[in-house]
């Protein structure tokens, strides 16, 4: 029977037919996709937070708005791929309790603190830039509804990276201390982007079973390699350094070699280590908290009415 | 005193959108919301933050029906000795025209 099953599955894989919630899967393909979608659904709503922390300080209202419309988007992408998880069988409040309970990773890169307005922009260009990267590919996912989850995303996180260049841009152009603030904010983001594609190809054993499932299809050194042959060229209008003195051109290869990226940072922001792991958590957890009395008023706001429109159906003794 | 989860307070919602006049209500995804007007507004805010849409269904996602899809082949059978309910079954001479 299992055997059969596998067979159809693997079948499915084979001939790019996505595999829907009732399907019959892998107990590890399951478990890998829950991992990864609920991850990446932390990350959207943990991302809020450094961005949220510019809000009340963009330099003007065009910037203040387009800014509120980034981090609505990202609030909305969580909600997409919660959804999309909840389809193979786990719950949103296990989700959302792994994460409070700090046992569910989100991406590192939240972990980095914003501390000039630069880093929105940056954000917008390298972080975003990376993301969408990442996502892209994931349009074609083998499971149907992270596929079309990540169509979703993919089609609102355009803008944001535009924005974060036009951004950047602007201060590029602007007086001594602002090209110096758009330096500097470039030089504190570069590497985390890169570690946002994960460890290397020999270094990743899911990887290669996820691109076997076809949930990845590309591995992350290979994504890895196109951000920077993309970035390397993007800087130039910027008219600012990746800090990076490794960075050349290779004729052999066709792309950009680059430097060694620092593993033993990204493993200690990973176990928790970061700048503002602690912080990012707790704003999650005291949001959740401070949230609780509006769910369950709503909750008691529609108990109510549902009684009052079906006093019967509620078992009421007042049938007048 | 630690409140409920929301998912055991607040049901979940399948979201329908009509993207133009014309067109079918589509689904578009699913949300939490206490109640009706609640989940379409909140759908609203999620699914036409870009100008998607112009009318929203929502339906309590309990009281959706599926078929079975482990018994598709079974199923769906009985359409698939039937080739004669399509046009092209049929052959006509080239002279015939507009048929």
């Amino acid at each position: 029977m299992s055997e059969r099953e596998q067979e159809i599955f693997d079948q499915k894989i084979e001939q790019e037919i996505r595999i829907e919630p009732k399907d019959w899967m892998p107990d590890d393909y399951r478990k890998m996709l829950i991992r990864q979608m609920s991850q990446h659904a932390h990350s959207e709503i943990v991302g809020m937070l450094p961005e949220g922390n510019w809000i009340t300080r963009a330099p003007s209202l065009r910037r203040k708005a387009t800014l509120i419309a980034k981090v609505q988007d990202e609030a909305g992408h969580g909600l997409y791929l919660y959804s999309a998880t909840e389809t193979l069988g786990i719950t949103r409040d296990e989700t959302i309790e792994q994460l409070l309970a700090g046992k569910a990773k989100y991406s590192s890169i939240f972990n980095y603190p914003t501390l000039t307005w630069a880093d929105i922009g940056v954000i917008g260009w390298l972080v975003d830039g990376a993301a969408i990267m990442n996502q892209v590919p994931l349009c074609r996912a083998s499971y149907g509804p992270y596929a079309r989850a990540m169509i979703r995303i993919c089609k609102e996180e355009s803008f944001h990276q535009r924005q974060g260049f036009e951004i950047l841009l602007t201060l590029s152009r602007g007086n001594e201390s602002q090209k110096n603030m758009c330096q500097d904010a470039i030089n504190r983001w570069w590497w985390p982007s890169l570690m946002m594609f994960g460890p290397n190809d020999d270094a990743s054993p899911n990887s290669q079973r996820s691109m076997q499932w076809k949930i990845k299809r590309f591995s992350n050194d290979e994504l890895r390699q196109k951000f920077v042959d993309v970035c390397v060229d993007q800087v130039k209008t910027l008219n600012m350094q990746l800090p990076d003195p490794e960075i050349r051109w290779n004729e052999k290869t066709g792309h950009f070699d680059f430097g060694q990226i620092n593993w033993d940072e990204f493993y200690e922001v990973l176990k928790g280590n970061g700048p503002c792991n602690h912080e990012r958590l707790e704003a999650r957890k005291k949001a959740h908290a401070e949230g609780a009395w509006v769910r369950e008023a709503a909750a008691a706001h529609a108990a109510k009415k549902n009684y009052s429109d079906n006093p019967v159906l509620y078992g009421s003794q007042t049938t007048s | 005193m630690e409140a409920k989860p929301p998912a055991e307070n607040w049901p979940l919602w399948e979201v329908f959108i009509r993207a133009r006049q014309g067109l079918d209500h589509k689904h578009a995804g699913s949300l939490y919301a206490a109640d009706a007007q609640m989940a379409i507004e909140n759908a609203r805010d999620v699914y036409t933050r870009r100008n998607e849409g112009i009318s929203i269904w929502v339906v309590e996602s309990k009281n959706i029906q599926a078929s079975n899809p482990a018994e598709s082949d079974t199923f769906y059978d009985p359409a698939n000795d039937k080739v004669y309910r399509h046009p092209s079954f049929y052959h006509l001479p080239d002279e015939v025209k507009n048929i």
